[in-house]
Parts: structure tokens; sequence; C-alpha cells
């Protein structure tokens, strides 16, 4: 580490080629983000909250049947390797004819995954919400799905919003495993662009910097969102 | 108006109501009074069917549940519509200002349009008091203002009968008297009510008839003037010594 950085150090040309790889690499780099890393964060995350809202409201269902389709759903993506499920979907469909090209691919495992780890967050938080609410909604005439979209899920939504931000955070980070099934995402990019001139430490800190000014952005809306959603708290 | 018949409830084998008859007439106000457990949140619950009733049966306006077979969801839904309740701990939605909490159910359940709806709101919120309070979140009320709130947004659905549990027991002493009285001046506008509570004042003052239910039986009815001075059974005694 030391003599690496005192050769550099020593030598101004080999500065001014680092810097120009960092320049011209960076909008290489930024364009895998724009166009896949944040597409594929974006998109799998709205079908991924759709299908943990189903799924919390499956498991705390009166429905035996649903109650156990959740469950098994939800113990087999969080009980086995995200990487595993991705070359499933992408390697392993094609031998039974199902062919999935890598983007799709990707959104659908990335969407599985935060169907089941974020039903869990929605499940408690639905949970969490006192039983009285449930009765008083009843008690002015209103039916389960009026109480759970008027009075429970709203309700939950705040309860949720920071835990879902962190599943919202890793689904960003994870988006790098998409690499692996051949969607050029950033960091695709940056393995792309130093296999070809070798700056492997300075393209991965690089990809590195920028996704942690991407999680960087995504707290500070976060805490705007819980800003607003707690005005009605004291 | 509410004819109750041979009531009984159980909680798998806890058996909390045993028998329950009870007649309550248009525009009168029963007070139910007990010791705690005895059954009297059980029994309010029961007159809405928020609790299904083991066995017995219910006419509320001339229609009849009958708990010894499967009640039909629809006949749930009428004796929902036609009764109002309010709670103990006020069950206010927190994500939802006064106005929004009385509108909730005119615009929601019955479709009303939302100026309608409004104007209804705003002027059950002016009877109880609250006119400057419109677009309070509940937190920001006192436990008196979020009761009175709860009794107006039972009443915006236009109830033939208002169901009180307790509603002022989780109140400082000084904010009782707002709530009770906004449910007097309920009473003299000839409101069918069942409360329960132990304000022997407001019983007293408002209640045409008081009934003494322990362990989920009926022990004495009467009214309070006669219940209260002049009890018959010794357990109404006791009980009476126990909170006067
Ligand atoms: N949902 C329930 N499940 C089981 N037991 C219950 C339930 N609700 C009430 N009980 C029991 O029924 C009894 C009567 O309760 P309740 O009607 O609340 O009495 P009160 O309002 O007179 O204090 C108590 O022993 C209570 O523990
Ligand atoms: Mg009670």
């Amino acid at each position: 580490m030391k003599m690496y950085l005192t050769n550099i150090l020593a030598d101004p040309e080999k500065i001014q080629r680092l810097l120009d790889i960092a320049l011209t690499s960076l909008w290489p780099l930024l364009e895998g983000a724009l166009y896949y890393t944040l597409p594929l964060t974006f998109i799998s995350f709205f079908f991924g909250i759709i299908l943990a809202v189903l799924t919390a409201l499956a498991r705390i269902s009166t429905s035996k049947p649903l109650q156990i389709i959740g469950r098994i759903y939800v113990s087999v993506i969080r009980g086995t390797p995200l990487l595993v499920q991705l070359f499933i979907l992408f390697f392993g469909l094609p031998t039974v004819g199902i062919v999935i090209d890598p983007f799709p691919a990707a959104v659908f495992g990335f969407s599985l995954n935060v169907g089941a780890y974020a039903s869990e967050v929605i499940r408690a938080a639905i949970q969490s919400i006192p039983k009285g609410q449930w009765e008083a909604a009843h008690t002015i005439g209103m039916n389960y799905t009026q109480t759970l979209r008027r009075i429970i899920l709203p309700q939950a939504t705040r309860v949720s919003i920071p835990p879902l931000s962190n599943t919202f955070i890793s689904l960003v980070k994870d988006t790098s495993l998409a690499s692996l099934i051949l969607v050029t995402e950033m960091f695709r990019k940056a393995q792309e662009i130093a296999s070809a001139n070798y700056e492997f430490l300075l393209l991965y800190t690089e990809a590195a910097i920028i996704y942690w000014l991407i999680c960087f952005i995504l707290s500070l809306i976060q805490d705007r969102i819980e800003h607003r959603l707690g005005r009605y708290v004291a | 108006m509410i004819s109750i018949k041979g009531l009984y409830k159980k909680f798998g084998e806890l058996e909390v109501l045993k028998g329950i008859d009870l007649e309550v007439n248009k525009g009168e106000v029963v007070v139910v009074i007990g010791p705690s457990g005895s059954g009297k949140t059980t029994l309010l619950r029961c007159l809405n069917i928020l609790e299904v009733p083991t066995a017995g049966s219910i006419t509320l306006n001339g229609h009849t549940a009958d708990f010894s077979k499967q009640v039909a969801k629809n006949e749930i839904n009428y004796f929902r519509s036609e009764t109002g309740m309010v709670f103990q701990n006020y069950n206010l939605f927190p994500h939802k200002t006064a106005l929004e909490n009385v509108m909730e159910g005119p615009v929601i359940v019955k479709k009303e349009p939302k100026d309608v709806a409004r104007k209804k709101a705003v002027s059950l919120l002016n009877k109880v008091g609250l006119g400057d309070k419109f677009d309070f979140y509940p937190f920001q009320l006192s436990g008196g203002q979020q009761q009175r709130v709860g009794i107006a947004r039972a009443l915006a659905l236009e109830p033939k009968v208002m169901l009180f549990d307790e509603p002022t027991s989780a109140l400082d002493p000084e904010l009782v008297g707002e709530v009770l009285q906004v449910m007097k001046d309920l009473a003299n506008e000839g409101m069918t009510m069942v409360v329960v509570t132990h304000e022997m004042r407001f019983a007293q003052d408002a209640a045409d008839e008081v009934i003494f239910i322990d362990e989920g039986k009926v022990i004495e009815r009467n009214k309070p003037s006669e219940l209260f001075t002049n009890p018959k059974e010794e357990r109404t005694r006791q009980f009476l010594n126990l909170i006067l």
C-alpha cells in the first residue's frame, strides 16, 4: 500500500494517467448507474413492495392455505443465496426452455427478494397497529379492505419506513450481483474498463464511491419522508 | 328498540355472559354498572356484534340476529350502521384530523359527497364544543377533547342507538365534566343510549334505568334513585358501598 502510494506520488505522469482514466471512466460508470443500477433498483423495489404487501396480508389472513403459501415463499427466498436465485433464473431456466433476458431476469430475482424480506417488515408493522383501530373502523361500518387501505396501512407505512429504507439501500448494493448474469450495470462497467487497463483499485474504488453517493442521497430522502409522515405523532 | 334475549358469550372455556335479558325503549338511557370483569364491555360489544355471542338473540328496530345460527354479513352490517360506539380509550384515527375522523364514516362507508359530509362534521364538532379544533390531530387534543371527537365520529353515521364503554374512565378528573355534558345533551335530545359508567351523578341525572351486572348476569335493575338508595340485592349493596 505504502509502496504503491510513494511510487505514484514520485511519478507525475502516473498521476496524470490515473486522473485521466478516472475522468474518462466516470461517464460510462454513471451510465451504468443511470441506465441499469437505478432502474433495476426502482423497478424491483416497486414490484417487490406489491408482492410484500400481498404476502404480509396472506400471512395474517385467517386462511390456512394462504398462510402456508406465504410462509413457504418467505422461507425459500430467505433461506437461499440471492446469487444462487439469480443463477437459477438466468442460467438454470433455459435448460427447461425458459429463456429470460438479463435485465428482466434480474428484476424478477430482486423483486422476489424484496417481496420476501419486506413482507416481514410490513407484517410486523400491520400487527403493531392497536386492535382498537380495527374495531373503531368496524364500528363506523368500514369493511376489511376499507379499514386496511384507509386506517391500517397508512399507519403501518410510517412504522415501516426506516426498516424498508434499509431494504432499499441493500437492494442498491445487491444490484451489483446482476453483473454476474451479464447485466451491464455499474459494477460490470467497472470490471470491463479495469480488465482493459488493469487499474482495478482505481475503478472499483470509483464504483464504490458512486454507490456510496447514491445511498447517501437516498438516506437524505428517507429522512424527509420520515419527517413528513411523522407529522401526526407528538 | 333493543331487545336482548338469553344472551350468552363464551371465550373458549370462559363463560362471560350467562343469559342476559334486557329491553331498551326508544329514547331511553340505560346505565350499566358492575365490578371489573363482570362482562359490561362484552355486552356492549355484542350489541354491535364486534363480538359474536355464543347463544341468544338481539332484536334491533325489528331486525333480529339469532346467534344459534351463523349471523349473515348484512345482518352484522345492519347492527353496525344502527349503533354508534364510544370507546374507553377513544380509538381515534391518529393520522387523521378531528374533521377527517368525523368525515371518514360518511364519506367512505355511506359514500356521501365530501362537501355534505364536511358540513355535517363541522356542525357535529361545533355541537360537542370543538368548533376551533377541526384541523387538530388527536395527539394535539386533550383526552376530553379526543373523546368528544369520538362521540362526534359515532354520531356522524346517524345511529339509532349510542353505546358508551366507560367513556370518562381514562380521563383526568377535571376533563370528565365536559364529556358527560355532551352525553347529557344527547340524552335530552332523545337519543337511545346504553352507557357503561361509574359516574353516579350522570346516572342520577340522565338515566331512566340502572342495571347492575355481576359475573355475566343481570342482578338488579331499577330507576337510579331506587337502585342507589334502596338496593334490593345484597350484592348490589356491597358493590355500591365500594364505589359510592
Ligand atoms: N377477547 C377476549 N378473549 C378472552 N377473554 C376475554 C376477552 N374479552 C374479555 N374477556 C374476559 O371476559 C371477562 C369480562 O370482560 P369485560 O366484558 O371486559 O368486563 P368488564 O368490562 O365488565 O370489566 C373478563 O374476565 C375478561 O378477561
Ligand atoms: Mg370494560
